[in-house]
């Protein structure tokens, strides 16, 4: 028994290891800035499970900001500064360099001091040391990576946060497995929150990233659930006739907007937390669902049928205005906002008659289609903004993609069993 | 008007009987079910309603359609199921304490929350089928399950349109 449940790990395990992991960057490579990252010095007897500089290499390059050096490429491997050559490295076209070492400390804990290098002017950029636990080695490499990337960029890192999505496999005629999944932002290190036979859907991130809303039919209806992350623990939100779906939180905390159709028609509604009070949004006989809030807590966004086609509405919460957003394409639907309130991540059926992952600024009203496949859904985006994940199809099988948000990078994650939906992104956790 | 109400009792009999065979996937040769009952199905329309000494019986729906497909986007109730569905209802107004669930689904295409929202409306068109034709609001529960709960799976027209549907099904007769 035990050897069975040991050996299904080691398969998951296996399956998620084995994926290839293809980046394929669809626009020219002009704009990314050549960078090296050297494998990281272990001064330790046993060798350790992560190749942390990996890790960070990986990181960089899913942004599309960066264009890392292969290892075999590279003329030396140096991990002090005494032994980098600059002369070897601009050869090589590297702009930036990071070289590293890591050892020991106390108890379980390992350190690593890097360096950035500055390869054109010969300088060093930033030098730090971290330290982390031996056995969650991706923690501190997805932290340095937050470091490097700031540095870089000036941008904030989004490498230390989290993904929940949904996963289903089919266990026969009329049987399914439904997995609400917590995973680090690449896919690694999934483990389960949520296992049921009945269908789970639309898990949202609190803001500040403590807790998880969702809907699950595990009573054999649709209802909303809040789940503490740091305890487990989970509460079912007053449940309604009809649909109870498509939960967004308010910046505070304090609010969800959700879907009901108690009134008779799918309506959005928006629930205090604390007062139970419940406040109807919307009031048309269309079909109004996918709130989400403008990161400033000012307006709510969400999907409405109610000029033919499903187009993305904006409700002004002082005035109560609603205004149409979206105007391109037969059929624009599930709006994810950028945390600066000026880019609109959606799907997008245009002229193609293909559903794909779209962005309209908001300033100027243009519309990027960043996808290429038939059925794209679920954009998240990355707490900076820098990358969409989303749900897109792999043959027949349901997998992630992600997207930079200009479009320039693009890759699939690596496959667990079963179909994977519904990706939503974490805040920043740190 | 006998005559084509007793063909049409042949027909169904006859693509029950084909049906019979296939438990729980009934969904799929329902598709079957309906080309076959299409053609009769707008004759049988105008006279199903004179024959109200009837439809009381279990007997009476045991055989009926229970499934009720519907167009990309749309959530209007196709004219061929008009008269199983009258037939339904005619049973749900003589046994008061039967009761009916009414699942909704949709197609996989386009984003899942307002697929969950188009099952509902689907289902709800439907129920208001029903309660015209006779039966109860509270003997109806409609749930949605979006595109959660596929029929048939598969990236073409031909999975689609088995995909969307509405699926009656007895809780209690």
């Amino acid at each position: 028994m035990v050897r069975a449940i040991v050996c299904a790990f080691v398969l998951t395990m296996s399956t998620w290891v084995s994926a290839q992991l293809v980046v394929e960057v669809t626009q020219g490579v002009d704009s990314q800035s050549p960078i090296a990252i050297v494998p990281f010095e272990w001064r330790g007897n046993q060798a350790l499970d992560e190749d942390v500089a990996r890790v960070v290499e990986q990181n960089l390059e899913r942004t599309g900001f960066f264009k890392p050096l292969a290892r075999e490429n590279m003329l030396s491997f140096p991990t002090a500064q005494s032994q980098v050559f600059f002369r070897d490295w601009r050869m090589s076209s590297t702009d930036y360099l990071v070289i590293g070492r890591m050892e020991s400390v106390a108890g379980d804990q390992v350190s690593l001091t890097f360096e950035l290098y500055d390869v054109l002017k010969e300088q060093t950029i930033h030098a730090q040391q971290v330290s982390g636990s031996r056995t969650n080695l991706r923690d501190l490499a997805h932290y340095v990576s937050d470091i490097l990337f700031e540095q870089l960029t000036g941008i904030k890192g989004a490498f230390s946060t989290r993904l929940a999505y949904v996963t289903a496999e089919n266990l026969g005629p009329d049987r399914q497995r439904f997995r609400l999944q917590m995973s680090d932002w690449d896919g690694m290190r999934p483990r389960t929150l949520l296992e049921s036979s009945e269908p789970i859907l639309s898990p949202a991130w609190s803001f500040d990233g403590s807790r998880l809303a969702y809907v699950s039919f595990e009573t054999s209806r649709p209802a909303i659930y809040i789940q503490h992350l740091a305890t487990g623990q989970r509460e079912q939100v007053q449940s309604f006739p009809g649909l109870n779906g498509a939960p967004a939180w308010s910046p505070d905390g304090n609010q969800l907007a959700i879907v009901l159709s108690k009134d008779g028609n799918p309506e959005i509604y928006v629930l205090n937390l604390s007062s139970r009070n419940l406040e109807r949004i919307t009031n048309n006989s269309a079909i109004d669902t996918e709130p989400f809030w403008a990161p400033d807590g000012r307006s709510l966004y969400f999907t409405s049928d109610r000029g033919g086609s499903p187009q993305i509405y904006k409700y002004n919460l002082n005035t109560r205005a609603v205004e149409r957003v979206t105007f391109e394409g037969n059929y624009n639907a599930a709006g994810r906002l950028t945390q600066d309130g000026r880019f609109l991540a959606m799907v997008h059926r245009g002229s193609s008659r293909r559903f794909q992952i779209a962005v309209q600024d908001l300033q100027n009203g243009r519309l990027d289609i960043l996808t290429n496949s038939d059925y794209d859904e679920s954009p998240s985006i990355a707490p900076n903004g820098t990358i969409i994940i989303y749900a897109t199809q792999q043959g027949s099988r349901g997998v992630l993609g992600a997207v930079s948000i200009d479009g320039r990078v693009r890759f699939n994650m690596p496959v667990p069993q079963g179909d994977v939906r519904e990706p939503a992104w974490s805040p920043f956790l740190r | 008007m006998r005559s084509t109400n007793l063909s049409k009792a042949l027909a169904l009999a006859a693509v029950m009987a084909f049906a019979a065979g296939c438990g729980s996937k009934s969904t799929k040769t329902d598709s079957g079910a309906m080309g076959s009952d299409a053609a009769g199905g707008a004759a049988a329309y105008g006279s199903g309603t004179g024959s109200d000494v009837s439809g009381g019986s279990w007997a009476d729906v045991a055989n009926l359609r229970t499934v009720f497909y519907f167009d990309f986007d749309r959530s209007v109730v196709r004219q061929d199921g008009f008269s199983d569905l009258e037939a339904h209802a005619r049973y749900l107004s003589r046994n008061p304490s039967a009761s009916v669930r009414l699942e909704g689904h949709a197609d996989e295409r386009g984003t899942r929350e307002y697929n969950m929202a188009l099952g509902e409306r689907r289902a709800q068109a439907v129920e208001r089928l029903l309660i015209v034709n006779g039966a109860n609001a509270r003997q109806i529960e409609t749930i949605s399950y979006g595109e959660e709960r596929p029929a048939v799976s598969g990236n073409h027209e031909g999975a689609w349109s088995q995909n969307r549907r509405v699926e009656l099904k007895y809780v209690s007769r």
